[in-house]
């Protein structure tokens, strides 16, 4: 009997989703066991024309990870897609555009000026960018051609499931991959596409230990402004933590170590846009009815859109600002 | 032809759209630019609604409410009035000329001030122009129009490089 | 109580033990004079003019004086003997050779023959009855009289003879004294109880007389129980015993099922248009003082007198004053038009003076007010089209004209005109009360512009408001004249009483739900919600909203990161659907 194909794949991502996987410790036996890998470039060599020789839905699982943001990134997915019975967005930067995402508060010319000649590290004087096709004596070379937008995975193909998270905790993967093992080797029904794994329907707040109470802001604090107290709700204390805005599943192990929540888990399935419902809920808990307190105390809070779209600008209602 | 702008309308149920009724059986006559969309409160209104609008092709977002203090709901009004300016930083953060959004407080009574708000704010947008939604939609066989230079080019055909 | 037996000039009565002659002679109808008596003080026995006849059956006999004589059984009295008299001329003499011929004892004099006392008249007023004395002590309780000296120099004074600082200037003293030695000058005011009234004012009144209730009420700034503890002779008289002095204002909480709103409207002041007089002039009066003076309760029983109590020869009301006026309210007032006319009809059947209505538009509307209008023009009212432009005092008047010059222009004839009366009527307009703001922020209700309640829909629901189970009766939503604000108040009732007929109401399917299995506890909402309709479950670390309470303003919805609240049919679905679809 042939084992079970896998492919784990990183787009425009960190690789920390590829750590992650390797971080579930003994299980990775039952994956090595279990699975054939098909396709792992992070730990080892796997050429693409391996994959578009496979037949199609040959490779049982896929685990995408990392943003869409260039030909390349699009050409895999499309690929995997393809090759893939299932596919798996995998980590925050596939499921919500994350870190690479906040490309989108730029544009690609502003980008690449920036990274090529403006950047004080760079050294560059005479302006030379890289170019998508260069001649050489050997032929002609290709780099990938990147894209003026950050796009999610669910954006550009079709995608099964979701497994959110920056990096996805190793408890949550561990899990998965038991229930994907048990799945398969007992051919029970697969759930429902669409579905998020690897965490729950509620957010952040409901995993996290602290003390809450009525809420009333007067004043917002960044985290090295203050010591706060390792008991009460930070959102109280005045940091901008985006836990009530974001799904849970991480164990909330930020807010336990004395820092907000920046959001990677991405928006709680029932909301439309992790920015705008984090701006409606913070505002709706200031303390004053004075329009030019209000203004001074929302002013105490450094780069909004940033802030609220840490992890999620290609994933808003809007995906990227207007520039 | 002249720019006619689109604005979304959202109006809080006792006061605001209360007061467009009026301003229209009083046959007050104001710009058709703006759509109204009915919510109990201006409390209700949450800012994804904004972001909504400027995606589905709004040039403009009027919020109307009741006067602070004379709420419906005793005070949704004020939290409508926390929320807007933190969603105009936001939209200045993605890039969003916060004066396309507006927020206004318009009482029953006031059909009057609803025309003249309505129609203020139509000749302010008309003048502002447009809004571009850019890059929104997935469109890869669109060529980049920040391509500095680079050929377009068709990812289909195209042999992508090779580790 | 034993019953002892007495005859009193040859009425036999039975009068009980203790008391004294004085009061058991009162109660057979028989007067025995007296100066210094006070039925609610201890009988002193001052002046002794009150001197009587006491006998037994074995014919001892003896003069006393009939205040403080207790009673014994077999007591005889006679009231009108020869030596009664005697004793009673000597004590007035010997009482006027001190005093001057005061009125109290000029008639005693008079009634007892005196024509001249043998000792001649005194100087003083002052007969040292001390019954001022007394009563400052035993009913005021502000003991601040006294009597100071011995013999002849004794007087009444303060003590050492300073200004006191107990007196209390209830002028019980100066109502009380006899022969008017102890004055005040101002004794004004209502008297309601006379023979009770210790003061120039009385802490009790009726406030006036068509008053509902209309009842007596304790003014407890001017009330003597009040400032000394004493008096209390008000609860002392009352048979019913309905006078208590510790009652305080109450607030009294009621759970109601529905609210009525009649809080009707204040008349608009005439005074800051200078052009009319109003307050400068006498006779320029409002409407509503006009109502008042021919009101049967008035001080004038209803008579139309200006203020120098003759009758006007000649009236003009002026009609809009502070309505139809871009400077002041733009509303029509809706009622002035048909009053004036009223006025105008009162004002001929009451006197013969000429009458001059000046309207803008005269405004009769209702069922049969067309027809009084013909009336009131049969009866040679003066109407003019014009509003009443000012009001001036006529200079170079003849004898037969008024003081007051009204101008205006009469519209119909195209003339400047000036018209002298005697009286100026200004039919004020109705307005929205100053604190109506309060009320529609305590029960929720919106307010236009000109003050007036505003109903839930001017066609479709007129007296219902934009809140459950508030309806509005009468002038508060706007300017009506009775027969509407009856109708209307008849409507709000029945509203009312449908929905307390029912025992049950219908809720609003719209409201908002917390869908338990998203809702991560974050308590965001907890504090938004004006109606406390949200609240924590400790046990299951969620939020909920008792949907009984909440109104579905939405604004928990729109906080709830999650977006484990919905609003019902106000979900975000429907409502960036509505967005898509409008904007499309």
């Amino acid at each position: 009997m042939t084992k079970p194909k896998l492919a784990v794949y990183w787009a425009a991502s960190c690789g920390g989703c590829d750590i992650a996987i390797l971080d579930i410790e003994d299980k990775i036996l039952d994956v090595a066991n279990f699975f054939d890998l098909a396709f792992w470039p992070c730990i080892a060599d796997f050429k693409y024309a391996d994959v578009e020789a496979m037949p199609d839905k040959s490779i049982t699982l896929t685990l995408f990870n990392g943003a869409i943001r260039s030909d390349e990134n699009f050409h895999i997915a499309k690929l995997l897609r393809q090759k893939s019975v299932v596919l798996c967005a995998f980590g925050s930067c596939a499921s919500d555009g994350c870190i690479p995402g906040l490309a989108n508060f730029y544009d690609k010319q502003s980008i690449m000026e920036y990274a090529y000649i403006k950047s004080p590290s760079t050294d560059n004087p005479n302006g030379v960018m890289p170019q998508p096709k260069t001649k050489v004596p050997e032929g002609e070379i290709t780099i990938p051609y990147l894209w003026n937008t950050v796009r999610t995975l669910p954006q550009v193909v079709d995608v099964d499931y979701i497994i959110p998270g920056c990096p996805p905790q190793s408890n949550q993967i561990a899990a998965v991959v038991e229930a994907v093992i048990d799945i398969l080797s007992n051919s029970k029904p697969l759930p429902p596409k669409g579905t998020v794994l690897g965490a729950t329907d509620k957010s952040c707040c409901d995993e996290c230990k602290r003390e809450r109470n009525i809420k009333k802001i007067t004043k917002f604090v960044r985290p090295f402004e203050i010591i706060p107290d390792p008991n009460l709700c930070l959102m109280e204390q005045g940091m901008v933590c985006l836990g009530p805005a974001t799904r849970s599943g991480c164990g909330a192990k930020c807010v336990s170590a004395n820092v907000p929540c920046r959001g990677c888990y991405g928006k709680p399935i029932n909301i439309h846009d992790q920015g705008a419902k984090m701006v409606s809920a913070l505002a709706s808990v200031i303390d004053s009815t004075d329009p030019e307190e209000i203004e001074q105390i929302i002013g105490q809070i450094v780069d909004p859109a940033g802030t609220f779209y840490r992890f999620s600008l290609p994933d808003s209602i809007l995906r990227r600002a207007q520039v | 032809m002249s720019f006619e702008p689109k604005i979304l309308g959202i109006l809080c149920n006792w006061c605001s759209y209360t007061g467009a009724d009026l301003a229209g059986t009083a046959r007050l006559k104001y710009p058709a630019n703006l759509m109204s969309v009915r919510v109990m409160c201006s409390g209700r209104v949450d800012p994804g609604f904004i972001l909504g609008a400027f995606r589905s092709g709004a040039d403009a977002v009027l919020i109307c409410g009741c006067h602070p203090g004379d709420c419906h709901y005793v005070e949704g009004n004020y939290k409508c009035m926390r929320r807007i300016p933190l969603t105009k930083l936001l939209l200045k953060g993605i890039g969003i000329d916060p004066k396309r959004v507006r927020l206004e407080w318009v009482s029953a009574s006031e059909g009057n001030r609803f025309q003249q708000v309505v129609t203020e704010y139509t000749e302010q947008i008309r003048a502002l122009g447009p809004f571009k939604l850019s890059d929104w939609a997935f469109d890869p066989e669109q060529s980049d129009p920040s391509d500095n230079g680079n050929v377009a080019h068709a990812l289909e055909n195209q042999p992508v490089a090779t580790r | 109580m034993p019953k002892i037996n007495i005859v009193i000039d040859g009425h036999s009565l039975q009068a009980e033990e203790g008391t004294y002659i004085l009061q058991a002679a009162k109660e057979v109808g028989i007067e025995i004079p007296t100066l210094c008596y006070y039925p609610h003080m201890v009988p002193y026995a001052a002046c002794r003019i009150c001197a009587v006849e006491a006998r037994n059956e074995r014919g001892w006999t003896k003069v006393v004086t009939a205040c403080n004589y207790p009673v014994w059984e077999g007591l005889h009295v006679h009231t009108n003997t020869p030596r009664v008299l005697n004793a009673r001329r000597m004590n007035l003499e010997l009482l006027l050779s001190q005093s001057k011929p005061v009125p109290v004892l000029q008639k005693l004099a008079d009634d007892l023959g005196i024509t001249e006392p043998r000792w001649g008249y005194g100087t003083d007023t002052c007969i040292k009855c001390g019954l001022c004395v007394r009563i400052c002590d035993e009913v005021v309780g502000a003991h601040a009289l006294a009597f100071g000296n011995r013999g002849v120099d004794r007087e009444i004074t303060t003590p050492f003879h300073l200004e006191s600082e107990d007196c209390i200037l209830c002028g019980a003293c100066a109502r009380y004294c006899p022969t008017g030695h102890i004055k005040m000058t101002d004794i004004e005011g209502r008297i309601l109880h006379s023979e009770l009234l210790l003061g120039p004012n009385a802490a009790i009144t009726i406030p006036f007389r068509q008053a509902v209730p209309n009842v007596p009420r304790i003014h407890t700034n001017q009330c003597i129980h009040m400032k000394t503890g004493g008096c209390m002779l008000c609860a002392k008289v009352c048979p019913k015993e309905c006078i208590h002095f510790d009652d305080q204002d109450e607030f009294e909480e009621f759970d109601v099922g529905a609210v009525i709103v009649a809080t009707g409207f204040q008349d608009f002041d005439p005074t800051p248009m200078l052009q009319f007089g109003y307050g400068k002039y006498p006779n320029v009066i409002s409407a509503i003082e006009f109502e008042q003076m021919n009101s049967a309760g008035s001080p004038t029983g209803g008579k139309i007198v200006m203020e120098n109590g003759k009758e006007p020869r000649s009236i003009a009301i002026l009609h809009c004053i502070g309505s139809r006026d871009q400077n002041y309210h733009k509303y029509c007032s809706r009622v002035c038009c048909m009053y004036a006319l009223k006025f105008a009809h009162l004002v001929t059947e009451k006197t013969s003076a000429e009458i001059y209505q000046l309207y803008i538009d005269m405004r009769s509307f209702g069922k049969g007010y067309e027809e009084f209008y013909q009336r009131i023009l049969d009866e040679g009212v003066h109407v003019i089209r014009g509003k009443g432009a000012e009001v001036v005092p006529t200079k170079h008047k003849r004898a037969d004209e008024g003081d007051l010059l009204v101008r205006c222009e009469d519209t119909l004839i195209s003339k400047f005109r000036e018209i002298p009366v005697d009286m100026v009527i200004l039919c004020t307009a109705l307005e929205a009360r100053k604190d109506a703001s309060d009320i529609a922020r305590k029960l929720n209700i919106s307010m236009g512009a000109d003050g007036w309640f505003i109903e839930a829909h001017p066609k479709l629901a007129p007296v219902s408001t934009t809140t459950d189970g508030v309806f509005l009766a009468g002038v508060c939503q706007g300017a009506k004249d009775i027969p509407d604000t009856v109708a209307q108040a008849g409507a709000a009732a029945a509203q009312a009483m449908k929905l307390m007929s029912k025992g049950e109401i219908m809720m609003d399917a719209a409201y908002a739900v917390i869908r338990e299995e998203f809702c991560s506890g974050c308590k965001i909402c907890n504090d938004l919600c004006p109606y406390t309709a949200i609240s924590y479950d400790e046990l299951k670390k969620i939020s909920t909203v008792n949907s009984a309470l909440c109104k579905a303003c939405g604004t928990c919805v729109a906080a709830c990161p999650s977006g484990a609240i919905v609003a019902r049919h106000f979900t975000d679905e429907q409502i960036y659907a509505q967005i898509e679809g409008i904007l499309a």
